[in-house]
């Protein structure tokens, strides 16, 4: 069974590049635009990794990521955070909320790539 | 003053400037002052602390102004040149090889004043720029408008890169994807086009454009004000657009948006409640709110913001104020004799705040502001729903006040004593008190919960 990666993102450009690139690499990709349903989303995909933006509308990134950590049946997933901010800030409060990785907008879509292969391989 | 002598001994340094400057002998100064020659040779090499009658002699017999040789001028700048060394070894900075001879500070301070005052000159600028960097990158941080802003063109750079490369690094792309990675690279170099020219123009209004200072809201405030709260061209049916066009405001701006609301407002109004009508119903009533409103079947609110608008000639002075439930001023047509600033917030007192506890029950008080040149006023308090209804949607309220200035008639109650802003209201021992006055006799009256 190929491996599924939740997308969770408000823009619909990056979300169809980003689906595009990880299809091509072997991923089932799922995305879903960040609204207030996200969780029951999240908890009904069971994804093997989820990328994040952080920048939500109507919710911060952050919040979602500490429900899904506070879920024992979702703690252990992989979550990369996306975020256009690269402040240490943002940074130290990705760690703290638990994310697994960080990357800062714009990426490259073989950054993208490493990120998501890594991710996967360490779990 | 680690590391220097004694204070006070730079003063020795400068009489022997002073008199070697002026070609004067030991000898002969000591002579003029009464004091011995070695006397003034231990003060001249700053051992020997001076002050009094002996300054004032020798300042006297050099011909300088005793300030100018006593140490109390200098003790700000010898601190400024502790500071920069002390900075500069902090910052551990390479070129200070050799580094400043903190034991001679000041024999430096008292032999070189302008060079002195020159390098603490540099250091309190340096420090001054180092304090507006940091508030410019707080700026940056936290500037909510920059901040949306920046992320709307990060956002669609990301997704432009992303699509890029797709259609540069993919190979045999089929003919769907290359034409809807097209599409979207369309759209979105069209958002990023849009979204940069958001960002420099609200970078252009930056500091320094006076711009900077204003809130929406205020530049909302001048725009009408310059109107004098009136849109002839709105009263014939006019276009919002052109009305809005003459004034200043750039399209695009928090005020632009403002602006089109209330002139959207004041069209609607003016097309239920024409002034040929109001003023003949003024004519028959008098500035009577309620009466008029009854008589022209209109919601008081629109009669009120509909009198706020007439010509003075014709009314008189009206002031209106709204806010929305939280207190928030919205509009803001000021009566003389009635203090309100959007700054520091408005009094609870006000009949306003009361209007949306009993929606249906329109407020007529007398009140009155502390401090000199208050008048009382008439306020008129009503409100309306300030959005349609939704099922099971609590109603949100927006309050009027109108003010009319004071018809007090026989029997009427005495005024009602409302307050300004906290910040700038004398009036002691209110309940309604949220923070100290700055102004005096008003510290007694605490905030209840200090």
């Amino acid at each position: 069974m190929t491996s599924q990666v939740l997308l969770i993102e408000d823009e619909p450009n990056i979300i169809e590049a980003i689906t595009f690139i990880l299809s091509r690499d072997g991923w089932q990709v799922r995305s879903h635009a960040g609204g207030p349903d996200a969780m029951d989303v999240v908890r009904a995909r069971r994804p093997d990794l989820i990328v994040l933006d952080v920048m939500l509308p109507g919710r911060s990134g952050f919040d979602l990521l500490a429900e899904i950590r506070r879920d024992p049946a979702l703690a252990q997933t992989p979550v990369l955070m996306l975020t256009a901010r690269g402040q240490r800030k943002d940074r130290e409060m990705a760690e703290r909320a638990g994310a697994s990785m960080f990357m800062t907008k714009p990426f490259s879509n073989a950054e993208m790539l490493e990120a998501v292969r890594a991710l996967a391989g360490a779990r | 003053m680690e590391g220097g002598t004694e204070p006070g001994t730079m003063t020795g340094t400068r009489i022997r400037e002073r008199r070697l400057a002026r070609g004067i002998a030991q000898g002969s100064l000591a002579g003029q002052v009464g004091i011995s020659p070695s006397y003034l040779n231990l003060i001249e090499h700053n051992r020997r602390k001076i002050g009094g009658r002996i300054l004032l002699r020798l300042a006297e017999a050099l011909e300088v102004d005793p300030q100018e040789l006593s140490h109390g001028s200098e003790a700000a700048l010898l601190a400024a040149l502790h500071e920069a060394a002390g900075e500069a070894a902090e910052a551990g900075n390479p070129d200070m090889v050799p580094a400043p001879d903190l034991d001679r500070i000041e024999e430096f301070a008292g032999r070189f004043p302008g060079w002195a005052n020159l390098l603490a000159g540099t250091l309190r600028r340096a420090q001054a720029a180092a304090r507006q960097v940091d508030a410019l990158s707080d700026r940056l941080a936290h500037d909510p408008q920059l901040a949306a802003s920046l992320h709307e063109v990060l956002s669609v750079v990301t997704a432009i890169r992303s699509t890029a490369s797709i259609l540069v690094e993919t190979p045999a792309l089929e003919p769907e994807w290359r034409a809807r990675f097209h599409r979207n690279l369309g759209e979105d170099s069209q958002r990023l086009a849009e979204g940069a020219q958001r960002l420099v123009r609200y970078l252009d209004d930056g500091p320094g454009t006076g711009r900077d200072i204003l809130s929406p809201q205020d530049e909302l405030d001048r725009f009408l004000a310059a109107a004098e709260y009136r849109f002839p061209a709105l009263e014939k049916a006019g276009d919002v657009d052109a009305a809005l066009a003459a004034g200043d405001l750039r399209p695009g701006t928090g005020a632009h948006v403002l602006a089109r609301a209330a002139l959207e407002t004041y069209g609607a109004d003016a097309a239920a409640l024409p002034q040929a009508h109001l003023l003949q119903a003024v004519a028959r009533h008098g500035l009577a709110p309620l009466a008029l409103a009854q008589d022209l079947d209109v919601p008081l609110p629109r009669l009120m913001r509909r009198l706020a608008a007439m010509p003075q000639e014709a009314v008189g002075p009206v002031g209106l104020i709204s806010a929305d439930a939280a207190g928030v001023i919205g509009t803001l047509k000021p009566l003389e004799g009635f203090a309100v600033t959007r700054l520091a917030g408005a009094c609870p007192l006000w009949p306003l705040f009361r209007a949306a506890a009993q929606p249906a029950t329109p407020l007529r008080q007398r009140i009155v502001q502390p401090g000199r040149g208050a008048q009382p006023v008439q306020a008129i308090a009503a409100c309306e729903a300030a959005a349609p209804p939704s099922y099971n949607m609590p109603t949100l309220m927006r309050s009027y006040m109108l003010l009319l200035p004071d018809t007090a008639e026989a029997g009427d109650a005495a005024p009602m004593p409302v307050g300004t802003a906290c910040r700038i209201c004398p009036r002691p021992d209110c309940a309604a008190r949220r923070e100290p006055s700055v102004l005096a006799h008003a510290g007694d009256a605490q905030a209840p919960w200090f």
